[in-house]
Formats: C-alpha cells, sequence, structure tokens
C-alpha cells in the first residue's frame, strides 16, 4: 500500500522550519514519588530526524515521551519542542506533536470516520471531513469507514490510529512502540509510514523493544538505561548486540 | 474580536466533545438506562418502606425523590471519566490543543443531559405512586438548579476520583457531604411546593448560590484536577 504525504511545508509557517532543533532537552529529570525516572538528559533532536529510543522495560522512555507530548511535566530541566516550552506553551507543542502509542486510544462506540472527524475538529481542522477521508483512503479504511472500531481488526484499528497520528500534519511525530502485537503487513505500514512522513520534512521519535526494526528505521538512536542516556549517535554505526551491551553496561555500573 | 474567536472556538470544542459523549453513551447504553432503572427501583422501594399517610406524605415524600436522584447521579458521574481513562482515551484528548474548560463543560453538559433525562421519567412516576401535585411549572427550577448543583461538583470530583483505583467508593465519599446544602435546599423547596408555609426560606437562592460557588470551583480548578 504507498502512502502518500502531503510536504510538511505547505501545512507549516516557513519561519517554523528554520527551527534549528526539533526537539532541545537540557538537564531533564522527573521523579514518582521520590522516584527518579528520568536522571538529567540533555539532548537535540534536528528538525526531519529519524530518531530510534531505545531502552530495556523501566529506563524512562514512556516517560520521555510523554513530557514531550505535554501529557508529563518535568520535575528539573527544561525541554523545547519546536522551540515551544512543553511547560509554558503547552497549547503551542499540541498543534505540532502528533503521536501514536501501543494502545490505539480510540473510542470503540464512534466508527473510524467519526473518530477522525472528532479528533479533526478537536486540532481545529476547517476541513477535517475531507482530512478523514482523505486518510481513510490511504490507510486502506475507506470500507471499514463507517463500522464502529470495536468491530475492526487489531491491525486496521492500529492503522486508524496512525491515521489519527498524522491528521493535523504535525511536525514532530511521537510512536511509542506502535509496533506492539502488528502483523507483518501492518509492521510494513508502519515503516513506510515512518520513511514518508521523514521525507515530508517530519522529525520522528519511536520507541521499541525490537531493536533491529528500531535501528532500520531510524537514522540516530538515543539509548537510555536506568534514567539516564548512555548512547546518542549514528544508528548505522550500532548492531543489536552493541545496544544490548549499553543496556547491561548501565546495569553494572549502577 | 479574539473574545469572540476564543469564545467560538470554546463552544465548538464544547459541542464537538459533548457529541462525542452523546453518541457513545447512546450506542453503548451503560449508563442511563442503569439511573433511570434505579431511581424507578427506588422510588417504589421508599414508597413500601415508609408508612406514608395523607398527613406525613408531603413531609417524607421529597426526601425520597431527591435521594432516588443524587444516587441515581452518582452512578452516572462516576462513568463521566471512567470510560475514557479505562480505555486511555483521556491522554488522547488532553494531548489535543483544548481547552480544558471546555472538556469540562462538555462533561457536565453530558451528565446534566443524562440526569435531566431520568429526572423527566422519574417525575411522573413519583407523582403517581405518592399521589402528589409535583408536575406544575414550580418543579422545573428546584429540578434545574438541585441538578446542575450535583453535577457541577460531581463532574469535578469524577475527574479526581477517576484517577484512583478505587472510583467507586470514592466518588460518593468526596461528593455526599458537599452536596448536603444543595439537598437540602432542593428537598425543602420541594416541600414547599407540594406544601407551601408562610415564611419559608428562600431555598432556591440557596442552591442557586450554591450552583455559582461549585461552578466556580470547578472552572478554576478543573485544568489543574485533570492534567499531572
Amino acid at each position: 500500500m504507498s502512502i502518500q504525504t502531503m510536504p510538511a511545508s505547505q501545512a507549516r509557517p516557513a519561519a517554523e522550519q528554520s527551527l534549528p532543533a526539533a526537539i532541545q532537552v537540557e538537564a531533564l529529570s522527573k521523579t514518582f514519588a521520590l522516584r527518579p525516572v528520568l536522571r538529567g538528559l540533555t539532548f537535540a533532536v534536528p528538525a526531519r530526524a529519524r530518531v530510534a529510543l531505545l531502552g530495556p522495560n523501566g529506563a524512562g522512555k514512556t516517560t520521555l515521551l510523554r513530557i514531550l507530548a505535554t501529557l508529563a511535566k518535568p520535575s528539573a530541566g527544561e525541554v523545547l519542542v519546536a522551540g515551544f516550552d512543553v511547560r509554558h506553551d503547552a497549547d503551542q507543542v499540541r498543534r505540532r506533536v502528533g503521536y501514536v502509542g501501543h494502545q490505539p486510544h480510540l473510542y470503540e462506540d464512534l466508527s473510524a470516520r467519526e473518530n477522525l472527524e472528532f479528533f479533526g475538529r478537536m486540532y481545529g481542522i476547517s476541513d477535517h471531513r475531507a482530512r478523514a477521508d482523505a486518510l481513510l483512503e490511504r490507510f486502506g479504511l475507506r470500507a471499514k469507514a463507517n463500522e464502529r472500531v470495536r468491530a475492526l481488526s487489531r491491525g486496521q484499528v492500529q492503522r486508524l490510529a496512525l491515521a489519527r497520528g498524522i491528521l493535523h500534519e504535525p511536525a514532530l511525530l511521537l510512536l511509542d512502540e506502535p509496533d506492539t502485537g502488528l502483523d507483518e503487513d501492518a509492521l510494513a505500514l508502519l515503516a513506510e509510514v515512518v520513511r514518508a512522513r521523514a521525507a515530508a520534512g517530519v522529525t520522528t521519535l519511536l520507541t521499541t523493544h525490537q531493536i533491529a526494526r528500531g535501528l532500520a528505521l531510524a537514522e540516530t538512536a538515543l539509548v537510555l538505561a536506568g534514567g539516564r542516556l548512555v548512547h546518542n549517535g549514528p544508528a548505522a554505526a550500532l548492531d543489536v548486540d552493541d545496544v544490548r551491551a549499553l543496556y547491561t553496561a548501565r546495569r553494572g555500573a549502577r | 474580536m479574539i473574545t469572540m474567536i476564543t469564545l467560538r472556538r470554546f463552544g465548538a470544542q464544547t459541542a464537538s466533545i459533548l457529541w462525542k459523549d452523546l453518541r457513545c453513551e447512546l450506542r453503548a447504553r451503560q449508563v442511563w438506562m442503569a439511573m433511570g432503572m434505579f431511581a424507578l427501583l427506588a422510588l417504589v422501594i421508599f414508597n413500601f418502606a415508609f408508612d406514608l399517610r395523607v398527613d406525613n406524605v408531603a413531609a417524607v415524600a421529597p426526601g425520597a425523590l431527591w435521594i432516588a436522584f443524587v444516587f441515581a447521579s452518582i452512578l452516572g458521574l462516576g462513568r463521566t471519566f471512567a470510560a475514557e481513562q479505562e480505555h486511555g482515551s483521556l491522554d488522547r484528548l488532553l494531548l489535543c490543543p483544548v481547552d480544558r474548560k471546555a472538556i469540562y463543560a462538555a462533561k457536565l453538559l453530558g451528565n446534566l443531559v443524562f440526569i435531566g433525562a431520568v429526572e423527566l421519567i422519574s417525575l411522573p412516576v413519583f407523582a403517581a405512586i405518592y399521589n402528589l401535585p409535583v408536575l406544575t411549572g414550580g418543579i422545573i427550577p428546584i429540578v434545574l438548579l438541585g441538578t446542575v448543583g450535583i453535577a457541577a461538583i460531581g463532574t469535578l470530583f469524577a475527574a479526581i476520583a477517576g484517577n484512583t483505583r478505587a472510583r467507586e467508593v470514592l466518588l460518593p465519599l468526596l461528593v455526599f457531604p458537599l452536596i448536603v446544602p444543595v439537598v437540602i435546599g432542593a428537598v425543602r423547596a420541594t416541600q414547599g411546593l407540594i406544601s407551601p408555609l408562610a415564611g419559608d426560606l428562600p431555598w432556591l437562592g440557596l442552591i442557586a448560590a450554591f450552583d455559582v460557588i461549585f461552578l466556580s470551583i470547578s472552572a478554576v480548578t478543573f485544568a489543574y484536577v485533570i492534567e499531572e
């Protein structure tokens, strides 16, 4: 299936395209009930980059994504997304971020089209009906458009969640283990979406437990272990064993 | 001009969330059927449980009516955010650039619609089985103001309780003590409608005052409650 995308330059103002970093994180820490989850992270992701965020369970990947998406607040440090502070300019960040999690988070009693139209209205998209129809067509869901989400298969639901993630043409796409429970066709679709969005100028940050898949999809790899950033470099320079060694090296150092 | 655009945007967001909630609930039929059945059963049980005679029915029946309304409301209020939180869709809604007050307004209006529907069905049944002349124009402001008070604070606390595991237990424990003044006012105003007393207190004014307080507190604090 071919995923065509609208060039990001059509959807965003010129000033935004000239921003040097899509994500700028400085000394970010996060604690839950005195338990540190992220410890002094500092890194930057340039615009249009494809980044894999890797790490073992409990490394803090989801927490970092939730902070970038404004769903959680940093305990300390500064986080800028497209130049906007996640704490003080949360609405500006939300307009520019698309988020797809391993759970679809769709309304099961609404149809596929109604879900897309509802979120289109939430993002203030003026032609939300036309946009919803176009995405349903692109993601091969046209025949299922009027069926309730609870009647769709897992793969169809995840496709719909992906469509919803790019509905508002976000400048930054956050993918939190989007490959969980997907069959081969859906995985191929996911890879195609990531590459197509990158070609359209969208920055992508994805987490996955499938290290090889993450490295193949990304240009840059960030490796978290124990809430610390233990690697930030080209994905091509790493293989699966290197990443596993980074996980365990951190564990040994603690 | 900016205010008009902001207001229009607020209205559109509120209407969209309300449309979504009503559509989901009407299709799932999880709550409103249970609320309606509960209210009707409560009224029937109270009718058998109390020794109602002509001289005491006006004093007892309004209490039974409002207890049925309050308990049925709690059933619906408890589901305000629970359904969204179970599917994780509340997080997805919070990811959108939506005014948090619009989320509160939509949830409040949704609760008012469902509680109002239950009251609309229950009132004629109440009038028939207790043989009381309550189906007059005077009952409308009492029910309307009483319901707004219950739903205003109930919607706020549903968001707080929704983040806890014991939300079904916690919600009534949080809400009941706070709505006591509204329930007392509503019961006494309903009694006044059935058998007017000279020099009775302006109960409707008391309920309206609490409604304003509850709505103001909820509008100011909701964003802090719903976000981390």
